[in-house]
């Protein structure tokens, strides 16, 4: 039982259409070989007693003129007959009224004038049922248990006397090749019926196993990672398979969700620390710093430097230069003081951007402008579009376009700048963002870092998709404070 | 007894119509009457019509062949002259020999003589005369018959048996035929039967004969003859004998005695007969 509960659907319903069909043809063939056994046996007693009937009145002559031959002549004409027929008497025989044989179509089994008690406990019994039959009570038919025959008995009688009995034996056996034929055919019946049902509930089997196997499948597949949607299918439908397969879609839906929103949180959490530890860093290095300048401004006004001092020092300066470069552009911060932003300040980007595009032959179109100036801090703003679009002129391929949609939605300013070319590998795009990670040789990898501090500043965001098809697109979006957006 | 009364109807009956009939014979073109009996295998009729259509070629008159169950109505029938010849067994010929002509006489394996034959059930090799069969069932053919029913009664009578005693119970089945049909069947024990009959049926059915076993042979006596009513015209009667005797020389009437299993028919000699009435005298006279 074990076993077959660990089957597939796929055999199991074919196994359960086998079942069902047996079943249904066993307990049918059974009625039928009962109602064909019914039938039969009344069928065999009207036969017999209607033959029976004949036989006794035309047995009437020979046994009152003690005419043997022409009684032998008489009870052998049923069972000479060529035609075998199946309710054919086995053995016909006529018996005095002193229960002798008086003759029998087995004369050598049951000789002339042999007392029919002797012929065995079966033919005893006989005689003691034909003792009880009433001479006006016409035919009898004579069941005993142990016998291999049905009997029949049908007294002769002429003008009220007795004359003798008529015993008619049918064997039991007679209903068997009815009933081999008729279990013979609903065996065939059954067999066509499975032939045609198999195949139908393996399809069945299929169809209900395979929706069932994919929903397996997917809850499988399901870990560490929730897989996309596209990596399974599900059965669609409104019956109970179906109603899973779309919650179970719903569900992993929410948990993807879920799991992207984590992550989106744990890499700004991830940048927002680097960006308060690269910040502190920068205030602390910046104090000294500005001392060690100063005090090196100093000595070049007033004091008169060695020609060995006067050539460390322009190194030491230029070094101290460079890390106060660095850390400024670790120290991102907006400019307060700064007008808002137009239309003129895209076209300045245009203008800056030309030497590069020219440079890489890659164009460069834009798409929507600004109607109207935007409350957004220009130099920000133009700093950051400059930074994504560098990248993307860099990035994309020779000869082809690089596209820069600006366009106002509700309360906001949206870029879209988006290249073609070799896409982003999924690894870097979680780090992308972090300084020091640009993956190219130039630069000092600190420009999508800047980017990203400069958005977080004006309380927007940014995001990057990058795949083979669609290339790159960063998209920023920035809010704009209500009073100036009419 | 309602076979008498039947027969008697039908004697009466057939007398007041047959007369006239016969009388005419001579002079028209009225069919020749020849009464069966049993003697042979009586139960052929596509034979019968091929014989009876040889027999009126021959004799130039239409033939009728008249069929009864027993010797005796036969011979009450040829007494009362409603048919003109019959086949009978050489016993009632005896019998009524003043009345009747020999016509002709069979020949079987070349003579004019056939045999009893006292027959077993298979299954009783004990039984060597018919004084084992003591107890048992036994077969007559017709009470009129020599072979079947005459002989086996000199048999007894020789040996100090009674009929009623000495078997269980004995019974007529009428014909030679049918005495063989009871033994094979086992409804009888024992049985009398004309040796030609046996011997045509071990031809035949031998499946038949096959379940019987033949315990002895009585002497040659003579062969059942046809015999013809003594008033019947005595040219017809020479020209019936002629016919009689000349079938085996002509192509089909050889063909007709090759089935009846006969060899020929000679006029025969009624003497030939007296062992048969001898016998019955003894016999009877008990």
């Amino acid at each position: 039982m074990l076993l077959f509960r660990d089957l597939s659907f796929r055999y199991k319903i074919p196994l359960r259409a086998i079942v069902l069909v047996l079943v249904t043809a066993g307990t049918l063939t059974a009625a039928n070989v009962m109602r064909e056994y019914d039938q039969l046996r009344s069928d065999l007693l009207d036969n017999a007693e209607s033959l029976g009937r004949v036989l006794a009145s035309a047995l009437i002559t020979p046994l009152l003129h003690d005419d043997l031959w022409r009684a032998y002549e008489i009870v052998s004409l049923p069972v000479e007959t060529e035609v075998p027929s199946a309710l054919g008497a086995e053995t016909l025989m006529v018996l005095d009224p002193q229960m002798r044989v008086y003759v029998s179509t087995r004369p050598r089994t049951y000789p002339v004038r042999s007392e029919l008690v002797e012929h065995g406990p079966v033919h005893a019994q006989l005689a003691v049922e034909l003792a009880a039959l009433r001479p006006a009570a016409g035919g009898r038919a004579i069941e005993l248990a142990e016998a291999d025959d049905f009997f029949v008995a049908m007294p002769i009688v002429a003008d009220g006397v007795s004359l003798g009995t008529l015993v008619m034996a049918y064997p039991k056996s007679i209903f068997q090749p009815r009933f081999l034929a008729i279990v013979n055919r609903s065996a065939l019946v059954t067999l066509v019926v499975l032939l045609l049902l198999l195949p139908m509930s393996a399809y069945w089997g299929r169809r209900m196993a395979d929706p069932l196997v994919q929903l397996a499948d997917c809850m499988g597949k399901v870990g560490d990672r929730i897989p996309p949607e596209p990596e399974y299918q599900l059965y669609e439908s409104r019956d109970e398979i179906g109603l899973a397969g779309t919650q179970l879609k719903s569900m992993l839906r929410s948990l993807r969700e879920k799991q992207a929103l984590e992550q989106q949180v744990i890499a700004s959490e991830r940048l927002a620390a680097v960006g308060r530890i690269t910040a502190g860093i920068a205030h602390e290095i910046n104090n000294p710093l500005g001392g060690m300048l100063n005090a090196i401004s100093t000595y070049k006004k007033h004091g008169q430097p060695e020609l060995a001092v006067s050539r460390t020092l322009p190194l030491l300066e230029r070094g101290l230069q460079q890390i106060r470069d660095t850390v400024a552009a670790l120290l991102v911060e907006t400019r307060v003081q700064s007008h808002p932003l137009t239309q003129q300040d895209l076209e300045d980007i245009d203008t800056l951007l030309h030497p590069h595009t020219s440079r890489r032959q890659v164009a460069l179109r834009w798409e929507g402008r600004l109607a109207e100036p935007l409350s957004l801090p220009s130099t920000a703003v133009r700093q950051i579009m400059l930074n994504l679009l560098l990248n993307a002129v860099e990035a994309a391929a020779q000869s082809s376009e690089v596209l820069c949609r600006v366009c106002r939605e509700a309360g906001q300013l949206r870029v879209d700048v988006l290249n073609q070319g070799e896409p982003i590998a999924a690894e870097r795009l979680t780090h992308l963002f972090e300084p020091f990670v640009g993956g190219r040789s130039e630069g000092h990898g600190l420009g999508l870092w800047v980017t990203y501090q400069l958005v977080q500043q004006l309380g927007g965001s940014i995001d990057v998709r990058s795949d083979a098809e669609h290339g790159t697109v960063f998209t920023v979006v920035l809010p704009v404070s209500k009073e100036d957006a009419g | 007894m309602n076979r008498r009364r039947f027969i008697g109807a039908t004697l009466a009956a057939g007398s007041m119509c047959a007369l006239p009939a016969v009388a005419a014979l001579a002079t028209a073109n009225e069919p020749l009457r020849i009464g069966l009996t049993p003697v042979f295998l009586d139960d052929q009729a596509a034979f019968l019509n091929r014989w009876r259509t040889y027999l009126s070629a021959r004799i130039g008159s239409p033939v009728l062949f008249v069929q009864r169950a027993s010797y005796r109505e036969i011979s009450e029938q040829i007494s009362a002259r409603q048919i003109d010849v019959a086949w009978m067994c050489g016993y009632p010929y005896m019998m009524d020999r003043a009345r009747l002509t020999l016509l002709a006489v069979p020949l079987h394996l070349g003579r004019p003589e056939y045999h009893s034959y006292l027959i077993v059930r298979d299954d009783l090799p004990e039984v060597g005369r018919i004084g084992d069969l003591g107890g048992k069932v036994f077969a007559f053919s017709d009470p009129n018959s020599f072979s079947g029913s005459l002989y086996p009664r000199f048999l007894l009578h020789d040996a100090g048996l009674s009929l009623e005693s000495h078997f269980r119970r004995s019974f007529f089945t009428w014909s030679h035929r049918k005495v063989v049909e009871a033994v094979a069947a086992g409804l009888a024990d024992g049985g009398a039967v004309a040796g030609y009959v046996w011997e045509t049926m071990s031809r035949l059915h031998p499946e038949i004969t096959a379940r019987t076993r033949i315990v002895s042979r009585s002497p040659a006596y003579g062969f059942p003859p046809f015999v013809a009513r003594s008033d019947l015209d005595a040219d017809i009667v020479r020209t019936v004998r002629e016919v009689f005797v000349d079938m085996r020389n002509d192509a089909a009437g050889a063909q007709l005695l090759e089935t009846l299993n006969l060899d020929g028919f000679v006029p025969g000699d009624p003497a030939m007969f007296e062992p048969i009435a001898a016998m019955a005298e003894r016999v009877d006279s008990r």
